[in-house]
């Protein structure tokens, strides 16, 4: 057995784009335990509540995250809604559900390329990403924006998109998941991305349960969990089962990303197809009051939004429980006992989000 | 190895090589926007009558209106293109235009002097708030 070095890694590290702190204790080459620590970009958005509006809160809430930014809008609508007893309009619910899922192609594919950069294979990272290029132009053109979608509002979705626009991006998504199915492929089969990823950081389903998993980390685990089964947004009507894989390892939840992107291009099939017509949002009268749990799925797993209202325009609370935060635990328990050289592989493969952990 | 997986990337490879460029060749190509871009506010200082709501919701604070300097003054760093602002005018006069903002390297603000006579709007550019 060799010395004990602390060796720190990040909050600066070609792998990540956000800055996390972990001090790895070293033993020779293998990691004997990493100590995390957040902080680097705590902006305090849960506090702006005490002096916005509720309505406008929806927008401070698209932007505590860059990726799964529509999500976070949504979660913070849909709890003040259920506090309110705002029925919103079917319409609305299948539009959140198809923002949704892009947002879900979107995040995935951004993962998938960082994911074949970490493996050094640089020409399918650029792949991916030009890929996700037109699934962003589709979101600019039925939303307005690239990433932060400003589409969702208390009460319904702020645009609506017509019939033609519908059929027009229906068309233009299959040329893209074709596309997809070419470099799914590649991350499925090809020997380099297996060779990185497989049989490392490991988590059985057990450990996985145990330490509160969410999302892919979860699901690449074996456990079937998906916030979605909830039956949120329009979630209820359409048809689809929670993609999982046995492994456990970084390449099971590669595996579990790349086939999620197939299911999502699925589920906006399917919510295109039953769209109903009719107005996208109601007129909301009144101010909250009560508190409520809302839960979704995010791409990075199940995010959990706490709102308590007191009746006056002023949220009293507002606490955001992301999915990367409960998948730190997760990655900590991974990182014990890898060697030193795939700390970032296993650090990527729980698709951190340290913006979204810290708001 | 099997030949298989080879032969995936290889099929990727090709279409990029043979099938052009698959960027938007900017600025050699002009970029085209969508007709729901949302872009910088503009605002139509004939129509304006300082009622000031649109700075009074808008969540980034970054519209100032001066309703005895008949002035509306609007901060381009702070303003987040939500369109908030565009969808409250009850005078409709702010409009989101349909393509991005150029980079800037300071602080940008714009001052438009609300007179509904003339049209005239004047821009300062470079001044920090204080």
């Amino acid at each position: 057995m060799g010395k004990r070095t602390v060796i720190p890694f990040g909050p600066q590290h070609p792998v990540l784009p956000e800055p996390i702190h972990l001090d790895l204790a070293i033993e020779d080459e293998r990691v004997v335990e990493a100590i995390p620590s957040l902080g680097f970009v705590h902006r305090g958005l849960e506090l702006l509540v005490e002096k916005m509006d509720f309505q406008e809160m929806v927008f401070v809430a698209e932007r505590i995250c860059g990726i799964c930014s529509f999500m976070h809008g949504l979660g913070c609508s849909l709890g003040i809604e259920e506090i309110m007893g705002i029925e919103v309009p079917e319409r609305a619910r299948y539009l959140r559900t198809i923002w949704s899922e892009l947002s879900r192609i979107h995040s995935h594919l951004l993962w998938l390329g960082l994911a074949a950069d970490a493996a050094g294979f640089e020409s399918l990272f650029t792949h991916s990403w030009r890929v996700r290029e037109k699934i962003l132009d589709i979101a600019e053109e039925t939303t307005g924006g690239r990433v932060i979608f400003g589409a969702c509002k208390v009460g319904g979705t702020r645009r609506d998109i017509d019939g033609e626009t519908l059929v027009r991006v229906l068309g233009r998504m299959k040329d893209i998941e074709a596309d997809y199915r070419s470099i799914a492929a590649v991350f499925r089969d090809d020997y380099s991305m297996r060779h990185r990823f497989s049989g490392v950081g490991v988590m059985s389903r057990e450990e996985a349960r145990e330490l509160g998993a969410v999302g892919p980390t979860a699901r690449g685990s074996g456990i079937a969990r998906d916030t979605r089964e909830l039956g949120y947004a329009a979630y209820g009507g359409l048809d689809f089962e929670p993609v999982i894989e046995d492994a456990g390892d970084c390449y099971a939840r590669c595996m579990v990303r790349v086939r999620e992107v197939h299911q999502s291009f699925d589920l906006i099939r399917q919510a295109a197809a039953k769209i109903p017509g009719g107005p996208v949002e109601v007129k909301v009268k009144g101010f909250p009051e009560g508190e409520y749990f809302s839960r979704l799925e995010q791409p990075r797993g199940e995010v959990i939004y706490y709102i308590r209202g007191n009746g006056t325009k002023f949220l009293d609370r507002f606490r955001v429980r992301t999915p990367t935060f409960a998948n730190i635990g997760p990655m900590v328990k991974m990182l014990a006992g890898c060697e030193l050289a795939d700390v970032p592989v296993i650090v990527l493969s729980i698709d951190p989000c340290i913006s979204c952990a810290e708001r | 190895m099997p030949l298989l997986p080879i032969v995936k990337m290889t099929k990727t490879v090709m279409k990029s090589l043979l099938g052009g460029s698959a960027c938007k060749m900017y600025p050699a190509r002009k970029p085209t926007f969508f007709g729901g871009t949302r872009g910088p506010v503009e605002i139509d200082p004939s129509k304006c009558v300082l009622c000031g709501l649109c700075a009074k919701k808008c969540p980034a604070g970054a519209i100032a209106v001066d309703r005895e300097g008949k002035t509306w003054e609007i901060d381009r760093l702070k303003c987040i293109v939500c369109s908030l602002c565009a969808d409250i005018c009850p005078k409709k006069c702010l409009v989101l235009r349909n393509d991005y903002t150029p980079p800037v390297t300071g602080e940008t603000k714009d001052v438009f002097r609300i007179e509904p006579v003339s049209k005239e709007g004047h821009q300062d550019q470079g001044k920090s708030k204080g």
